[in-house]
């Protein structure tokens, strides 16, 4: 049985080809495609890494890892965050919040591949 | 010692343009060669009854020769030596502008211009960034970009794939590169057509609309009960009303500011905001006014720490903006017309009835905004026995209302405009939007 991790990223397409992707190399894959209940699927799921968009329908990444970092047992979890906007302000704002990493769209595989396994050695 | 140094340079070059010997000019003054000399290097302080002497013996005002207009210039260069490499000695500046004023003027001048053109570079940079059209097609195109990437790399790179998997990548790979196509060209387009009208407002209203943006849509002036010439007053400081259609547009405006004002004074309704009120019908009964005055008083609150900020938008019957003022949570489009499912036009087609409801953008991360609407005949109709004109209005403010009370109602998902909005299957969709494919 692999590690979970769960996507959460509302453009269907993407979700597929992470899914895909990630499954392959041996992960269980969980997803979620808005933002407004994303907190509560995280805490009934207990992944040992999430993936997670900045712009998601309902509430935004930021906030739903403001909310995933002040609850003591989910604020170990590693989070990789996607967004389409790469300025210095939106890591540095996404580096404040507690991101463990931060990736800018579009990515390649094998990028978001090596940030997993960085993220949760052993893998 | 910046006067002093700043002073006998000045002499010098005076004394030599008009060709007069040191000597001769030092005995007109009554005082030695050796001592003018001193003068001239900066190397004696020089007072004010010589400098008025050797004014006059050199045919210039004393003023010409001690510090003045000069000062001015030298901080300009110091400000625009700012950017320069190493520190400025203060005696080249002060010997510059001595020697060459009119280069010196030059420079500070550029300066100027620089700082100038440095601020409207942020300003259109500021704008663009915020253009909701440019931000919503670019994050579309990165996101269908990233589709496309990861899935042409999962066929490229993984050997022994099922062909139902690889089916539906080919098929997902189809669909993407349509989606790119369609919102590239649809930038492209929207592109060319905002490099005709740049900046400068296009429209009588749009001049109104930056005036009142500017002003951050409250204006003090006319909150006194004797605010007899303000309005002239305000029309004709306001640089950015500039056609007559514009300051036509804006005086009726700020009469009816003024009218409201008088009708439900600041001092009445800072008390309710302070309570947290956000429902204008509240605030309209406890003030005891018309509806549409409590959202039109909401809406140009003095922005303060404590008071809830209100957008609002208002049309006329034909379904015009007559009124904008956006909120983060909620831009309104610049041009053209809002979202049919707006409450705005449901309480068009029923004047004098309220309406509410908690609305929820598409596409966007923000919280939901609840909204209260209702339509009412303009108060300003010249003209009883014609048919009352009716004019619908709009109340913003963040939220979705949900209190331990009362639950928070369910959100409608709206749209800001068809073309950027990703809606699917809506009712109201008049125009494709660059978003999706599809009517």
């Amino acid at each position: 049985m692999g590690k979970q991790v769960l996507v959460i990223e509302d453009e269907p397409n993407i979700i597929e080809a992470i899914s895909f992707l990630l499954m392959r190399d041996g992960w269980t894959v969980a997803t979620h495609s808005n933002g407004r209940d994303a907190v509560d699927i995280v805490r009934a799921r207990r992944p040992d890494l999430l993936i997670l968009d900045v712009m998601l329908p309902g509430k935004s990444g930021y906030e739903i890892l403001s909310e995933l970092r002040a609850d003591a047992a989910l604020a170990e979890l590693p989070v990789l965050m996607l967004t389409a906007r790469g300025q210095a302000k939106d890591r540095e704002m996404a580096e404040r919040i507690g991101a463990s990493r931060f990736m800018t769209k579009p990515f390649s595989n094998a990028e978001m591949l090596d940030a997993l396994h960085q993220l949760v050695p052993g893998a | 010692m910046a006067q002093r140094q700043l002073t006998g340079t000045r002499i010098r070059e005076r004394r030599l343009s008009i060709g007069v010997r040191q000597a001769d000019l030092a005995a007109r003054v009554g005082i030695s060669g050796s001592y003018l000399n001193l003068i001239e290097h900066n190397r004696r302080r020089i007072a004010g009854k010589l400098v008025a002497q050797i004014a006059e013996a050199l045919g210039v005002e004393p003023a010409a020769l001690s510090e003045g207009a000069e000062a001015d210039l030298i901080t300009q260069l110091h400000d625009a030596w700012g950017g320069g490499a190493g520190a400025m000695e203060d005696v080249a500046a002060e010997e510059f502008v001595g020697r060459f004023p009119g280069w010196a003027g030059l420079l500070a001048e550029r300066h100027r211009r620089v700082g100038d053109l440095e601020r409207t570079v942020a300003t259109l940079t500021d704008r663009l960034n915020h253009d909701p059209y440019l931000a919503a097609a670019l994050h579309e195109m990165l996101t269908t970009v990233t589709a496309i990437r990861s899935t042409a790399g999962i066929l490229a790179e993984t050997r022994e794939i099922e062909p139902q998997w690889q089916d539906r990548f080919h098929r997902n790979l189809d669909e993407d590169s349509g989606r790119l196509a369609q919102s590239a060209r649809a930038l492209a387009g929207y592109l060319e057509g905002a490099a005709d009208s740049g900046s400068v407002p296009a429209s009588p209203q749009e001049e109104l609309e930056m005036f009142l943006a500017e002003r951050s849509y409250h204006f003090a002036e006319l909150e006194k009960l004797e605010s007899g010439g303000a309005i002239t007053a305000l029309l004709g400081a306001a640089e950015t009303l500039k056609s007559a259609g514009a300051q036509a547009l804006a005086r009726n405006w700020l009469e009816q500011y003024r009218r409201d004002a008088q009708r439900l004074s600041l001092q009445a309704l800072m008390p309710l905001m302070e309570k947290g009120l956000v429902d204008p019908w509240a605030v309209a009964q406890a003030a005891g006014v018309p509806l549409q005055v409590a959202m039109r008083r909401m809406a140009t609150l003095p922005e303060r720490e404590g008071i809830e900020r209100f957008g609002m938008v208002s049309c006329d019957a034909a379904g015009s903006f007559t009124f904008r003022k956006p909120l983060p949570d909620f831009p309104l489009p610049r041009h053209g017309a809002g979202c049919p499912l707006w409450p705005l036009y449901s309480a068009l087609c029923r004047p004098l009835t309220p309406m509410r409801g908690t609305l929820e953008l598409t596409g966007q991360q923000h919280g939901a905004v609840r909204a209260f609407a209702m339509a009412a005949p303009k108060e300003d109709g010249n003209g009883a026995e014609e048919l009352p004109l009716i004019e619908a209005h709009m109340l913003l403010v963040g939220g979705d209302g949900g209190s331990a009370e009362r639950p928070k109602e369910r959100a409608r998902l709206v749209g800001v405009a068809c073309r950027i909005c990703s809606k699917d299957n809506c009712e109201g969709r008049r125009e494709p939007s660059i978003l999706r494919e599809g009517v």
